[in-house]
């Protein structure tokens, strides 16, 4: 029976894997789309969120049999909720990388204007992270979860930052203020990707150790 | 009330085969207990050691401390008859008397124990089908009907109730449920968890998830020795050794 089963676990861990790829081409193609002005990636992002859509319902349906039908325990089942959770995250990359691919489409429909804003420098990051997580959950690497964990910060920074400079290009400048604005959203769009690898990394956490390291600190069960 | 048990390094063999080597466990009073593990690994003998059913059997014997409230299961001058009355036993497969009546299967070890009064009998044998949850599917057939009569699941619960009637402390139960349909099997979990107001209760079982339906502390056996004991939320969630994890998650052999 554990052989069945295990062939059911290592069919959820390739989808979400699967889905994980998807979501990560979702980052690089939006911020390709800043980056080169081009529409064309505007548009490869927002038909590609349609499979993402369809992978989370795939995802969520194999977890829900595999609760159902094998009524797993321990490591087994703590793998399963971490699937789940992570599931939910990767389909929320997914949306916010096409808020960022809306927001550019605006931005290209105006000329070009120069915002001190480094948003591709702050994508490369948060793109790490996303495949920090993921590859943290390919390994069952607990150490490599936290490593993600540690760059949230920086990205926190990155928007603090962006948020002071555009909204005083705002103030002072109005004819800036519409691409100002496109560009804090897709600021905040990155900033909540990053949020959502924190979320894999902890969910990794979890699974690995049975640790609960959300909102600080380390919860073990007594 | 429910008494707490004390097991201080408990050794038991089948001849010269030690089953149980050095067991150490704390049962708290008015909880559930449950001991899994897989075939052969001591979980029935350990239970069958704490109200001395284990040396009934040729060749067996047991030795350390085991103490139920303040008796001294293995003291010198304790006679094992009223052990095994204030530590009533349910096995997996029900066996009531079968030519007895319903009245009589539950009256049985009240008699054995010399009680004589007939009103007293009626009011124990009534309190413990209740206590069974029996009662009201057995009360107009009381004298009329026989143990074997009754379905699975209600000739389980009729041993509930006869081990019941002479007022133990602690309920073992060896796989109680094994041999019940899904139904019976969930009228006895629910009955567990109302016994356990007035008893302490130790269930073996292999079954997982009834003893994570039905348990507040897990002890995990193998080869003779506990593994783990912890609450049943971390035994199924967490667990702290590897052998536990893999037994219950099937990875073993």
């Amino acid at each position: 029976m554990r052989s069945r089963f295990q062939q059911g676990l290592d069919e959820l861990r390739d989808k979400l894997l699967r889905m994980g790829g998807l979501a990560e081409q979702a980052i690089d193609r939006a911020t390709e789309a800043y980056r080169t002005r081009d529409a064309k990636y505007c548009q490869m992002v927002l038909t590609g969120e349609h499979d993402i859509n369809q992978a989370e319902r795939e995802i969520d349906e194999l977890a829900l049999d595999l609760l159902a039908m094998q009524q797993p325990m321990a490591i087994d089942l703590r793998f399963i909720l971490a699937v789940v959770k992570i599931n939910a995250d990767l389909e929320r990359v997914g949306d916010q990388a096409v808020n960022i691919a809306q927001r550019v489409l605006d931005l290209i429909s105006e000329p070009e204007v120069q915002l001190p804003v480094d948003i591709p420098r702050m994508a490369q990051i948060v793109s790490t992270m996303v495949q920090r997580a993921l590859e943290s959950f390919l390994d069952g690497r607990a150490e490599a979860a936290e490593a993600v964990l540690q760059m949230d910060n920086i990205v926190d920074r990155m928007k603090d930052e962006a948020f002071v400079v555009l909204v005083q290009k705002m103030v002072n400048d109005s004819h800036l203020a519409r691409a100002a604005l496109n560009v804090l959203l897709i600021a905040r769009a990155l900033e909540r990707i990053a949020d959502h690898a924190t979320n894999i990394a902890e969910d990794v956490i979890f699974w690995v150790r049975g640790a609960d390291v959300r909102h600080g600190g380390a919860h073990y069960r007594a | 009330m429910g008494v707490g048990i004390e097991v201080r390094g408990l050794n038991a063999w089948y001849g010269k085969n030690q089953a149980l080597k050095s067991i150490d466990m704390t049962v708290p009073a008015n909880h559930v207990t449950a001991v899994i593990g897989p075939s052969g690994c001591g979980k029935s003998t350990f239970v069958r050691c704490l109200n001395r059913m284990h040396e009934t059997i040729p060749e067996a014997r047991a030795e350390g401390d085991v103490k139920v409230g303040d008796l001294e299961v293995y003291g010198a001058d304790t006679d094992p008859v009223e052990v095994r009355r204030r530590i009533g036993m349910v096995f997996q497969k029900p066996n009531p008397f079968p030519t007895m009546s319903i009245y009589d299967n539950v009256a049985a070890g009240l008699k054995l124990n010399g009680f004589g009064n007939r009103k007293q009998i009626s009011e124990l044998v009534e309190r413990s089908l209740k206590m069974a949850a029996l009662w009201d599917e057995v009360k107009d057939t009381l004298h009329k009907k026989s143990g074997a009569s009754l379905s699975g699941g209600q000739q389980q619960r009729l041993c509930i109730a006869r081990s019941l009637a002479v007022e133990p402390e602690v309920l073992l139960m060896d796989e109680p449920a094994s041999a019940l349909d899904p139904i019976s099997t969930s009228k006895i979990e629910e009955l567990i968890f109302q016994l356990k107001q007035h008893y302490t209760v130790v269930i073996v079982t292999h079954n997982m998830q009834q003893a994570a339906r039905v348990a507040e502390l897990t002890g995990f056996f193998l080869m003779g020795s506990l593994i783990e004991y912890d609450k049943t939320e971390k035994i199924f969630t967490t667990p702290a050794d590897k052998r536990t994890e893999d037994y219950i998650t099937g990875r073993f052999g």
